[in-house]
């Protein structure tokens, strides 16, 4: 195992496969009821410099599960930048206060700059639109506690391919697993070039398709849906009548296989059928449980609390 | 016969040729020589290799560093150098775009650490060919724009 005691947690780019590999193996054991009280006499500082529910909570629930403690601010103004503090120096003081924090942050790189002024291990919780680690960490977990492996997979990836950085950061990483890839979206919102351009040295194979409908010939195994945000259109029928096309439902899955999995990294906001909920296709609630043991997995090894 | 120098020779320092012309007081920017010793510009040159003309820049009684002179290949990648020492060129050095570039380039991202929170600038090259590189905080990629380039922070 690649040693991860002290480890800042900053953006997918700095993980290799075997780091991958150990944090959804170390999730896994957390799961089964290993590595118990793991963040025992821990304090881990949360600090969300804008608001987020699941994530923040999420993070919460894994501190107070592995025995450890969790203090911090759940918005910005309750922070002392509100008086005027330099970011840096908000780190500076507060990591003489805990063991490792976890930030959110609305500018990108923030997380970078107070890995470089923290002393204890920073766990970037989404930076902006251009990092959220975690969110992939769990992803991963759920694709291998459901098929046992993370090769030879085909998964599509639906939705805003434009400016998600959930689903840049999940195409790095199945990318990293030679993993076949379906990029599905309206034109306005493709993936971007260079990221498709880095694919295609990389050997990795991949389609583009206009409806997930399109894919319906390719006994896909994942489905992998984000929401299409309804600021990205000028016109609001324009919205309506793109967001339309993009909604799964029963007959979606006909469509799909009935081997397809469906995952969404949440909120839904009216992109998936309620009607899809109660499948045997639907795993996207325990993708997002899966939240608590990928982050007490993580928190465990980057305070050493897991070694 | 001695030749006739429009830009008068140096005994010591560092001499800057076929720099593209207009960018000589650009590279005087990134280097951050404004406040620091003599320095003579000489701005369009003909230049068989530059069509458009070319500047020299010599800069007294300083060897600039390796790292100094390859940032200069960001707006000037045909640029030669050369060290003068005792009125003799000394060393010819090669230039070649840097791995990394400290301070001198300013992120194009207006959302990015470096722009919003105080971050030093600091971008990684990404690929050699196309002259692109990443910037290490918000991890946007983009091609060098000489007008992005500042001086040293």
């Amino acid at each position: 195992m690649s040693s991860f005691k002290g480890r800042n947690i900053i953006s997918l780019r700095d993980m290799t496969i075997d780091d991958l590999w150990t944090i959804v193996t170390t999730a896994g054991e957390v799961k089964e009821g290993k590595h118990r009280g793991c963040l025992q006499g821990k304090t881990i500082a949360s600090l969300f410099f804008e608001p987020s529910t699941r994530t923040r909570l999420s993070f919460d629930s894994a501190v107070i599960k592995s025995g450890g403690s969790v203090f911090g601010f759940a918005d910005p103004g309750s922070s002392s930048q509100k008086k005027g503090e330099s970011f840096s120096d908000s780190i500076r003081t507060i990591t003489g206060y805990c063991d490792a924090m976890v930030i959110r942050h609305p500018v990108e790189g923030a997380a970078r700059l107070a890995s470089e002024v923290a002393t204890v291990p920073v766990i970037n919780a989404g930076d902006g639109a251009n990092q959220h680690p975690t969110q992939t960490f769990l992803d991963l977990f759920t694709i291998h506690e459901e098929f046992g492996r993370l090769k030879n997979l085909k998964i599509g990836i639906m939705g805003d391919l434009k400016y998600g950085r959930t689903v840049h950061s999940l195409t790095h990483a199945m990318a990293l697993f030679g993993a076949e890839m379906v990029f599905i979206s309206p034109p306005s919102l493709k993936m971007p070039s260079a990221i498709l351009s880095g694919l295609s040295e990389k050997g990795i194979s991949f389609h583009t398709a206009d409806t997930p409908e399109d894919a319906a010939d390719m006994n896909l195994d994942i489905l992998y849906v984000t929401r299409i945000q309804k600021e990205r259109f000028g016109d609001p029928q324009e919205y309506k009548n793109v967001a339309h096309g993009y909604r799964i439902d029963k007959n979606t899955i006909i469509a799909l296989g009935e081997q397809v999995r469906i995952m969404h990294p949440l909120p839904r906001v009216d992109e998936i059928a309620e009607e899809v909920d109660t499948t045997p296709n639907a795993i996207y609630f325990t993708q997002a449980h899966n939240g608590i043991p990928t982050r007490q997995a993580l928190l465990g090894l980057v305070t050493g609390g897991i070694s | 016969m001695e030749r006739a120098y429009k830009v008068y020779a140096i005994t010591n320092g560092t001499v800057i040729d076929h720099i593209p012309t207009p960018l000589a007081l650009r590279v005087v920017e990134i280097l951050g020589l404004g406040n620091e010793g003599i320095f003579t510009i000489g701005v369009g040159f003909q230049s068989k290799r530059l069509p458009g003309g070319k500047d020299i820049l010599k800069i007294e009684n300083r060897i600039l560093l390796e790292s100094e002179t390859d940032t200069i290949a960001l707006i000037a990648p045909d640029a030669t150098i050369n060290i003068i020492k005792n009125g003799k060129v000394s060393e010819k050095r090669i230039i070649s775009v840097p791995d990394h570039i400290y301070g001198v380039m300013q992120c194009p991202n207006p959302n990015c650490a470096t722009n919003k929170l105080g971050a030093h600038r600091h971008f990684k090259l990404e690929d050699k060919q196309e002259m692109t590189y990443r910037c290490e905080y918000c991890e946007r990629v983009t091609e060098i724009i000489p007008e992005n380039l500042t001086a040293p922070e």
